[in-house]
């Protein structure tokens, strides 16, 4: 096999954090490899450092056994390199047939229909099914993605780098982008899979590296290894992968809702007549592919956007229309953990006590704040969930993901909220943190709160949910049993094959 | 290839880090201004010992004019840099201080004019309270217009200040005029002067106790609170259950208010009537005193007053040493340097000779070694 990338000892330093340190890495041509590591391990660093956007800060790059200074994402083209980032970079006003050409020079003696053709037959070669004159901003996440393969196929990429390809596809449609994979491998092709997810590095990668805090730990055939093995790369010590589902009592109807319609800033339906209801002591698992009403659907509750139509009961008493402080004033008690932990559930430059404050800063009558309760309960949470901080003083900016949710997850839990909504609480966060939210989601569960927990792993969702609630396109598709359902049951309804059909 | 010079963020400063980096940028500063000076062929010395003269030394019939006169423009600097401190800390660009402080000031006029009759203390309080109002309703313009329609704050204020100096320019012209022949409101009746204590108008007691006023507002209040979450971010809260709409329209109110206070005091305490001439700028260099302090009100009070003692001494100079505008370029290079130390408080720069300067290096080490 030929070797298509050699990196030799690449170093990356972004201030005093160290993303990539001495990573050597080999890529031949006719393999897939995957890049497995936990967020910010540095696997996208790295690639992006193939790819011209960052410039290392040592080490070198040999491509075909030369070495090759790579100084822009231009020059990565020119070297057959292509990547899909994570976040797409296409103009969402053109058409699949435009982003594809954009900014390429058109070649010489060749007409727009000729060079159509030569785009269909790159289109065909790999099966990719795709309307050229589709304009992006009407198509799914997955079309968008087979655009961003086609303009690097097109733009002549031998080595193709896709960063967490399958975080916004549902099963099925992993399934399909696989399939296209090998057919590139086949062809000769290298390519490079950045993930963090087990099952789909034993799916289809020939080789694999782990990355852990920016070193490459470890280099293996993937059929020599498994999942065990590598957890415990990636994690760097031994984990227990078992997601309980105690049993609890239900309280039945603490949260309804019936008929609930958000809009969305176009006009559009973000949420449709979306109906359920929450039991005490349950955890109600919400799963959708991205941006199928789950924020919407969190922020309707918390009384952060307005709906439309519909009621949202709590024991009875309706509280669409309510702003935050409306639900509060009530005497309400609801949590709510939004995606964006910084931007919305958190001050960031501010410090553990007067996030704590956050919460509880009207209590009293003076017109002055109450500090000591929230100093002490911000130590007390650094104590009780081995939060690891420089202080109560720090600001949670500099604390880590995983740090910084249980700090966000700490304050709201400590409210003894009756309704606790978690929108990706363990998005960011590594497997050890993970598993502290699920712990902590199961005793609230266990203490009667009502979950509401909307995920995007599937697994997850089926081992830590009593129920899953599946929304698609802002609709309410089913609610299955966790116990009984498949994660083909769910993606079929993620894409808006109704129950039962 | 590396780039030759490389900027990366740094981890943050500590106290200690960050008073070095200021005296380094005093160090440096005086060291250009004086590069400056000996351009104008003029001995740095001399013109330094000039400026600290001018802004503490006075005649010898009143040997403490100079610092008299230092304070008076320290007082509005630091009153209107405080207000506007509020509305930065809220990360709303109030630049419409020269705008709030004639206000303040114009409201204050009013009374000055109808109601001098009054008993000293009564008009005074009522001249007080008509600058908060004054000030605080030419705040509240801006921040209304941003929360129901989302109009740029920046533009607005600015603007805003323009209307207030015509405003002046028409109350002296025409309804206010006192003075045949030209626009002037003349003097104020001697009831409206403010007492002196120790020397100089009781604003600089008033600027000193709301110094804490701010800083207990800023950091203990729950309302200051509320202002610093919604300048981080408004989706915070929002999620927390704060009106931020009603904390908007409050703080530029109490920001508006605090610079209409500095208008009153000075035409109360230093001018004694009601000209365009009135902020001293103070409205502009206020924007800059704050962000140099951080909004840490104490640090607002110690660095008007440097500015006040730069200001004062780089007037006194004589223009034969040096002309008004190059007293201004040398003011311009000191604070040019200060703003320089801000950008180092959070960035670090790194040269990257090039290679074979590195290898000669190392190979002349290896003699030494050797």
């Amino acid at each position: 096999m030929k070797t298509a990338i050699e990196l030799q000892n690449i170093t990356k330093r972004f201030g005093t954090v160290v993303a990539n340190d001495n990573v050597n890495l080999n890529i031949n041509f006719g393999e897939i490899v995957a890049l497995l590591g936990e967020n910010g391990s540095g696997k996208t660093t790295l690639m992006n450092i193939l790819s011209g956007i960052y410039q290392p800060d040592g080490g070198a790059i040999f491509i075909r056994g030369e070495q090759a200074h790579i100084a822009s994402p231009r020059d990565a083209q020119r070297l057959g390199i292509g990547m899909v980032h994570q976040h797409f970079k296409l103009v969402d006003v053109f058409t699949a047939y435009e982003n594809i050409i954009l900014g390429m020079p058109r070649v010489k003696g060749e007409s727009p229909a000729e060079c159509r053709a030569r785009i269909e037959n790159l289109r065909e070669e790999y099966r990719l099914t795709l309307s050229l004159d589709k304009r992006v901003h009407d198509m799914s996440v997955s079309e968008k993605q087979t655009v961003e393969i086609i303009k690097l196929l097109y733009r002549g990429a031998d080595v193709l780098v896709l960063d967490e390809p399958t975080a916004v596809l549902t099963p099925q449609e992993v399934g399909h982008l696989f399939a296209m994979l090998s057919r590139m491998k086949k062809s000769g092709r290298a390519v490079v899979i950045i993930t963090h997810k087990l099952y789909e590095v034993l799916s289809i990668s020939d080789r694999v590296a782990v990355l852990r805090r920016g070193q490459c730990v470890a280099e293996a055939v993937t059929a020599q290894t498994d999942s065990r093995e590598l957890t415990n790369l990636m994690v760097g010590r031994p984990v227990e992968l078992k997601i309980e589902r105690p049993d609890t009592r239900k309280a039945p109807n603490v949260l309804a809702l019936t008929g609930v319609s958000v809009k969305n800033s176009d006009g559009g339906n973000a949420l449709k007549d979306v109906s359920f209801s929450l039991c005490g002591g349950e955890i109600l698992g919400v799963a959708g592919v991205a941006g199928s009403g789950q924020k919407e659907l969190c922020e309707v509750i918390a009384g952060l956007v307005p709906a439309e139509t519909g009621a949202i009961l709590y024991r009875g008493r309706n509280i669409i229309g309510n702003s935050p402080a409306e639900i509060i004033k009530k005497g309400i008690s609801m949590s709510f953990i939004p995606e964006d932990r910084l931007g919305m559930g958190l001050v960031a430059s501010m410090d553990l006590t007067h996030n704590m404050l956050l919460k509880s800063y009207r209590s009293g009558k003076l017109p002055l704040l109450a500090k000591a309760p929230a100093k002490a309960l911000a130590t007390e949470l650094v104590d009780r969930l081995k939060i690891s901080t420089p202080g109560v003083a720090a600001p949670v900016r500099q604390l880590s993901g995983g740090n910084v949710q249980k700090v966000l997850l700490g304050r709201e839990i400590s409210a003894q909220p009756q309704v606790l909504i978690t929108a990706y609480p363990v998005r960011g966060l590594d497997i050890h943190s993970s598993f502290t939210i699920y712990a902590l989601l199961n005793e609230q569960k266990k203490n009667g709160v009502a979950v509401l927990f909307v995920g995007e792993d599937l697994d997850v969702l089926l081992e830590l949910s009593d129920r899953i609630l599946v929304l698609c396109q802002g609709e309410v598709m089913g609610i299955v049993s966790a116990k009984d359902a498949t994660k083909e049951q769910l993606g079929l309804l993620m894409t808006g094959g109704k129950e039962g059909a | 290839m590396k780039d030759l010079v490389h900027i990366t963020k740094r981890p943050e400063r500590s106290a200690l880090s960050s008073l070095g980096l200021i005296a380094a940028a005093l160090g440096l500063a005086i060291v250009a201004g004086g590069v400056f000076i000996a351009l104008m062929r003029q001995n740095p010395l001399e013109v330094y010992a000039a400026i600290i003269k001018g802004a503490f030394v006075g005649s010898k019939r009143d040997p403490f004019s100079a610092i008299k006169s230092t304070v008076i423009l320290f007082v509005p600097l630091l009153i209107v840099s405080l207000g506007l401190s509020l509305a930065f800390k809220m990360r709303f660009w109030n630049i419409g201080g020269e705008g709030q402080m004639m206000f303040g000031a114009i409201f204050a006029t009013f009374f000055a004019l109808n109601y001098s009759h009054l008993p000293h203390i009564v008009l005074v309080l009522l001249m007080f309270a008509a600058s908060v109002v004054g000030g605080g309703l030419w705040g509240l313009i801006p921040a209304l217009f941003r929360v129901k329609w989302s109009v740029n704050e920046t533009l607005f204020t600015l603007m805003m200040n323009y209307v207030a100096l015509y405003t002046i320019e028409f109350l002296q012209a025409g309804p206010w005029k006192r003075t045949p022949g030209f626009a002037s409101i003349g003097s104020f009746d001697a009831n409206v002067q403010l007492a002196k204590v120790g020397g100089v108008h009781v604003g600089w007691i008033l600027a000193l106790v709301l110094v804490v006023i701010v800083t207990v507002y800023m950091s203990r209040a729950k309302q200051g609170y509320e202002i610093a979450v919604v300048g981080e971010s408004k989706a915070t809260a929002h999620y927390a259950g704060m009106n931020v709409k009603k904390i908007v329209l409050r703080t530029m109110f109490i920001s508006g208010a605090i610079c209409g206070i500095a208008g009153m005091v000075q035409i109360a305490g230093s001018d004694n009537t009601l000209s365009t001439g009135l902020t001293g700028n103070a409205g502009f260099s206020g924007i800059t005193v704050a962000w140099l302090a951080q909004l840490n009100p104490f640090a607002v009070a110690v660095i008007s007053a440097l500015f006040s003692i730069l200001e004062k001494g780089s007037k006194t100079i004589p223009v034969d040493v040096m002309s008004k505008e190059a007293a201004n370029v040398l003011q311009g290079i000191l604070l040019f340097f200060f703003l320089g130390a801000e950008f180092f408080r959070r960035y670090s720069i790194k040269i990257n000779l090039p290679q074979k300067q590195v290898r000669h290096i190392q190979k002349e080490e290896e003699h030494a070694d050797g």
